[in-house]
């Protein structure tokens, strides 16, 4: 239960800070009053323009990052000395933060984990620099190395952020800490480089020419923020086109109705257990929603769709067809390569393919089966071992199966892709 | 290539010695800050390699700080590395390079000197914001109306295009990234100056380029889905083999429709989908029955009519294309009211299903198939015609027969990929000098 703890831990903390400069803050004042106010209008306009944060978007709200870190490590406001301290620093960030995420709130949207790490990453910033800053530390620093200590500064805060995302989200969803925490700081260079640099820009300009510069070192990462959310939702109708192009055998009569759309989330949740980064986890999902393509160039149908129990020679022939088919969607060589590798032998394999190889064989003999279904197939699964289907495979779907509340025989439906406490077991007969 | 002509080769050459006279002033200058001019024309020069290869864009924010920071013959050097060592991907590359450099030279030496003009170099070293505001824009303003002079001539000559027009859109195009490239030089230019130096200049860099890097991921991420999109439609072709093309081919029927009926943009994208994809829903139907040949029994018939509705089934899920469904359900409706899945009559069928029933009766006369001759355009419209009013709605067939009778009918044969432009790559090589 150390992941419960860890998570409280965060939470409780950041509450604490958040609460306590509020109240500080409330009681002495604010200090510097028009660049406090600068700088909250730049993070409610980041927060404002913030993108619904999808999986795949590690830092979805640039802007608002920038701007408040930028905060923190402000010293100083066009040739004169500034003196707000931590408490003020983190007071103005989690009031605004928490203003400009009532739209969210209001959308029902989680936003919890966004402000602990807004609040922490703040804090952590501001109590590194304000502190030191106010007693006249810099005072001698020539200007290029106090440029670079504020880089550094909140390089470090970044990569401090990028390991309470990863405690949150581990906490959160019950996946490895490792692979998340890979993820995350995988975004560092990306995103996360952008938001350093422009905090450290900012916090030098605003020191050097005044609050002018806030609009116009905002400009670049508004843009960015803008097209991040475009990137959000053409991706979103992309994953729909795809599950559409993956129903479309189901239409077909092809195969099972929702057996696409349960491989891939079932396949997810075996590459999570695996310890599988992002990149590879969307690729197995494309592969797995299209895994059956290739049955649409048959004459006629397999029986019941179940490619599992064919002859060898054939199932890879549907899944050399298929792999023709996703080679044109766009969804880009990888993604093809594994569902043409579907039904190799495993030692030939790319991990993705093994993994859809035994999903959708698990997936077949489930389905239609009674309650003790998931512990037969299993079974049948460790026994096609030999050459068929990959051992650590099967182990880690059959500990998905079991941890996942596998007796309590959840609706299908309730299991959206990347949702891993969902049952993946079903009644007999129960199709979507 | 090979055939550029002439006069394009005199003007470059012309370009080129206009900048050689706009940087010659700096050479006996001992007043030129040398290191700063190296430094920049340096990230110049190192950044455009990466910024070409990863994100597609060019460091414009580097020469309009030369441009801020410099005098005018000074600020015209910047360019000069970086360009003369570009990568050219086609010949004459000498030439080409030459013209890279000197155009680029000469937009920069111009955008100083306006700047320099409006005491902007005060403002900008005194850290005067609100005011330094006003010449950089000018500058910016100066330096876009400059490369686009520059190179709609350029495509006025070797390429034919009217000039006028070939610079109107250049300049449109590029005006908004370069307003936003011109804030970020201003701001490289104010904190150069500033105590903390060329370090502090550097970092302006990072978040231009990871507005690039995400801008060029949206494009790449558009691009796969329309190849998506496509790909539902290959599944088709694979099951019925006559089809090839005759999709891509309907979008396009739809979409000139759609233009000769004034629609707006975002219509007539909707249309497109709704024509690409208006026979998706033959995946549903049996292959054995697609690739029969001969006549179909009237059960058979019943099955393959089942298209349309399998269609919108499969549709159920991409929420973007709207209408387009609609478009895909009702598209074997007839105005007398005896078509099918539902029989509507006149105006109860929606108008997109109306453009694509024409678009996709005009493709299928229009091309070879197994059991069917094509026939020729005139013939096609001239059948369209007879069955107005009675299967089809007459405003789109004269709608189609006005747009082909003025542009004529080019059907495409393949499915090609329409590049999205790019606005922060105006002046890469794509709208460059093509030859």
């Amino acid at each position: 239960m150390t992941v419960r703890r860890s998570h409280v831990a965060l939470h409780c903390a950041a509450v604490l800070l958040g609460a306590g400069s509020l109240l500080v803050t409330f009681l002495t004042g604010i200090e510097d009053r028009p660049v406090a106010l600068a700088f909250g209008v730049l993070v409610a306009v980041g927060e404002l323009t913030r993108p619904q944060s999808g999986p795949r978007l590690r830092e979805a709200a640039p802007l608002g990052a920038a701007g408040s870190l930028s905060y923190a490590l402000v010293g100083g406001h066009a040739g004169h000395p500034t003196h707000h301290g931590v408490t003020q620093v983190v007071a103005v960030v989690a009031a605004v933060s928490l203003l400009g995420s009532v739209p969210q709130l209001a959308r029902g949207q989680a936003v919890l984990d966004h402000l602990v790490r807004r609040v922490l990453a703040v804090g952590f910033a501001a109590v590194c620099f304000q502190p030191l800053h106010n007693r006249g530390v810099f005072d001698g620093w020539s200007g290029p190395a106090y440029a670079l200590l504020l880089l550094a500064l909140l390089v470090l805060t970044v990569l401090c952020d990028a390991v309470v995302a990863a405690a949150l989200a581990h906490s959160r969803t019950g996946w490895p800490f490792a692979p998340l925490l890979r993820d995350e700081l995988r975004a560092v260079p990306g995103i996360g480089s952008a938001v350093c640099a422009t905090g450290a820009v900012m916090a030098l300009a605003v020191a050097v020419v005044g609050l002018w510069a806030l609009p116009v070192f905002s400009v670049p990462l508004l843009l960015t923020q803008l097209s991040l959310r475009r990137y959000a939702a053409v991706r979103a109708t992309y994953r729909q086109t795809i599950a559409s192009l993956a129903r479309a055998t189901e239409i077909a009569g092809y195969t099972p109705a929702g057996h696409a759309r349960r491989v891939a989330a079932l396949s997810q949740a075996v590459g999570r257990d695996l310890g599988l980064p992002e990149p590879e986890l969307t690729v197995l999902e494309y592969a797995a929603l299209m895994h059956d393509i290739g049955q649409l160039s048959l004459v006629d149908p397999v029986p019941a769709g179940a490619t599992a129990g064919l002859p060898a020679a054939q199932q890879r022939r549907i899944a050399l067809l298929g792999g023709a088919v996703v080679r044109q969607t766009g969804a880009g060589a990888q993604v093809a390569a594994v569902v043409e590798r579907q039904a190799d032998p495993y030692p030939e394999q790319p991990v993705a393919a093994r993994i859809v190889r035994v999903v959708n064989a698990y997936e077949e003999k489930v389905r239609g089966s009674g309650p003790g279904g998931p512990l037969t197939a299993l079974e049948e699964l460790r026994l096609g071992t030999g050459g068929e289907y990959a051992p650590e495979v099967v182990e880690a779907l059959a500990r998905v199966v079991w941890n996942t509340g596998a007796a309590r025989w959840g609706n299908p439906r309730a299991s959206a892709p990347g949702e891993p406490r969902a049952g993946w077991c079903r009644t007999t007969g129960g199709t979507v | 290539m090979e055939g550029t002509p002439a006069w394009a080769r005199g003007y470059a050459v012309c370009v080129a010695l206009g900048a050689l006279l706009c940087t010659l002033p700096s050479l006996p200058g001992a007043r030129t800050p040398w290191w700063a001019v190296a430094l920049l024309a340096a990230l110049y020069a190192g950044g455009e390699r990466i910024a070409r290869r990863r994100f597609g864009g060019t460091l414009h924010p580097v020469l309009l700080a030369g441009a801020f920071l410099l005098a005018p013959a000074a600020a015209a050097l910047v360019p000069l590395p970086g360009a003369l060592f570009s990568h050219v991907e086609r010949r004459p590359f000498l030439l080409r390079r030459v013209w890279r450099a000197a155009h680029a030279s000469l937009a920069v030496g111009a955008a100083a000197q306006v700047h320099a003009a409006l005491g902007g170099r005060e403002a900008v070293a005194g850290s005067d914001v609100p005011y330094a505001l006003l010449p950089a824009g000018a500058a910016v303003l100066v330096f876009c109306a400059a490369l686009a002079l520059l190179n709609g001539g350029m495509l006025a000559l070797a390429e034919g295009l009217p000039l006028w027009r070939a610079c109107r859109g250049l300049f449109l195009r590029s005006l908004a990234p370069l307003a936003v490239h011109g804030l970020g030089g201003l701001m490289m230019a104010v904190l150069w100056l500033s105590p903390y130096g060329p370090v502090a200049a550097l970092l302006v860099l990072f978040p231009m380029a990871v507005s690039w890097w995400v801008f060029a991921q949206y494009h790449r991420e558009r691009a796969a889905h329309q190849a998506t999109i496509r790909a539902l439609v290959q599944a088709v072709d694979i099951k019925d083999g006559y089809t090839r093309g005759h999709s891509e081919r309907v979008g396009q029927a739809s979409v000139l429709i759609g233009r000769e009926l004034g629609m707006d943009e975002s219509r007539i994208d909707m249309l497109r989908f709704a024509g690409i994809l208006h026979d998706v829903g033959k995946l549903g139907v049996p292959t054995r029955l697609l690739r029969k040949d001969g006549p179909l029994t009237p059960q058979e018939r019943r099955v393959i009519e089942l298209h349309p509705e399998y269609g919108h089934e499969i549709t159920r899920g991409i929420s973007f294309l709207g209408e387009a469904r609609s478009a895909i359900l009702h598209h074997h409706e007839r105005i007398d009211g005896k078509g099918y899945p539902y029989g509507l009559v006149g105006s109860q069928i929606p108008e997109p299903a109306r453009v694509v029933a024409v678009a996709d009766a005009f493709d299928a006369m229009t091309s070879t198939r197994c059991y069917s001759r094509a026939r020729p355009v005139q013939a096609a419209l001239e059948e369209l015609r007879k069955c107005a009013g009675a299967q089809f709605d007459p405003r789109m067939v004269a709608a189609l027969a006005h747009a082909i009778a003025r542009d004529g009918w080019h059907p495409v044969v393949t499915a090609e990929e329409d590049r999205p432009a790019v606005p922060a790559q105006a002046f890469d090589d794509r709208s460059e000098v093509r030859r």
